[in-house]
């Protein structure tokens, strides 16, 4: 992807629902149309990006898994 | 004109309504003050404001031992106000287990485990709770039925208040009572 990335989060190790809630506190400095990409662990982040996305509007972009590690990538809506 | 120019001078198409409708607000009645519950409770009110839901939290009768400051050890005017703080102690560190509580080893355990699972504590999860807006309004009769003042408190709440308006509140929210 060539598109910069604007901030990453290493949520690595975190639970529920800390990887969401640290991502939307985040998202707030970004602009309209900047992405975001929050590193997780935990399994249950996997459905609760994608359900984060449908109810904020914002666009998950890519969704990745290697060596246990979810990485998701996030373009901010208006 | 031909149909491409027409499609170029056409303003774009308003993005396709999402099948998903959301509830853009969210209500939790926070009635008890068990670890396990209000736990929970922090939990879904941080995720719903981090969701973009308005997250209010209206808390009532055990409910409000939770906001109790950890460092307040008696509260209440009266004695029987006074002894039922000291049987029932508030502050996000001195909660107990709804069950299993067993003198306090419930919860040191479930405090263990939550380290080692890196879950946040209800501290940590109120602290991010208020940075994400979430409004936490402690109930006034509870205030009074228990001898609390704002000052027994803990910093950053909204105005304490009644049931007319947390009803009010939740007359077109998602609404829990936990």
């Amino acid at each position: 992807m060539s598109e910069t990335i604007t901030t990453t989060l290493d949520l690595r190790g975190l639970s529920c629902p800390m990887p969401i809630a640290k991502t939307a506190q985040a998202i707030r400095a970004l602009q309209p149309g900047e992405l975001i990409e929050s590193l997780a662990t935990d399994p249950g982040s996997v459905p609760d990006f994608r359900a984060w996305c449908t109810s904020t509007g914002h666009e998950l972009v890519e969704q990745t898994e290697e060596a246990g590690v979810y990485r998701f990538v996030i373009r901010k809506t208006g | 004109m031909t149909t491409a120019e027409a499609t170029l001078d056409a303003p774009a198409p308003a993005p396709a309504r999402p099948e998903h409708v959301p509830h853009d607000k969210l209500v939790i009645m926070a009635w008890s003050g068990d670890l396990d519950k209000i736990w929970p409770t922090f939990i879904l009110g941080t995720t719903g404001a981090a969701m973009g839901m308005e997250t209010t939290i209206f808390f009532t009768f055990w409910g409000l031992f939770p906001l109790v400051r950890n460092d307040v050890h008696v509260t209440g005017e009266n004695w029987m106000q006074k002894m039922m703080s000291m049987m029932n102690r508030g502050g996000t560190e001195h909660l107990k287990l709804g069950k299993m509580n067993f003198v306090g080893m419930g919860p040191a355990m479930m405090k263990k485990l939550a380290e080692e699972h890196h879950v946040a504590s209800p501290a940590e999860l109120l602290e991010v709770a208020r940075d994400l807006g979430v409004h936490l309004v402690p109930c006034q009769m509870t205030m009074d039925l228990l001898g609390l003042t704002t000052d027994d408190l803990i910093d950053g709440l909204e105005e304490p208040a009644g049931a007319t308006t947390a009803l009010l509140e939740a007359q077109d929210a998602v609404t829990l009572f936990i």
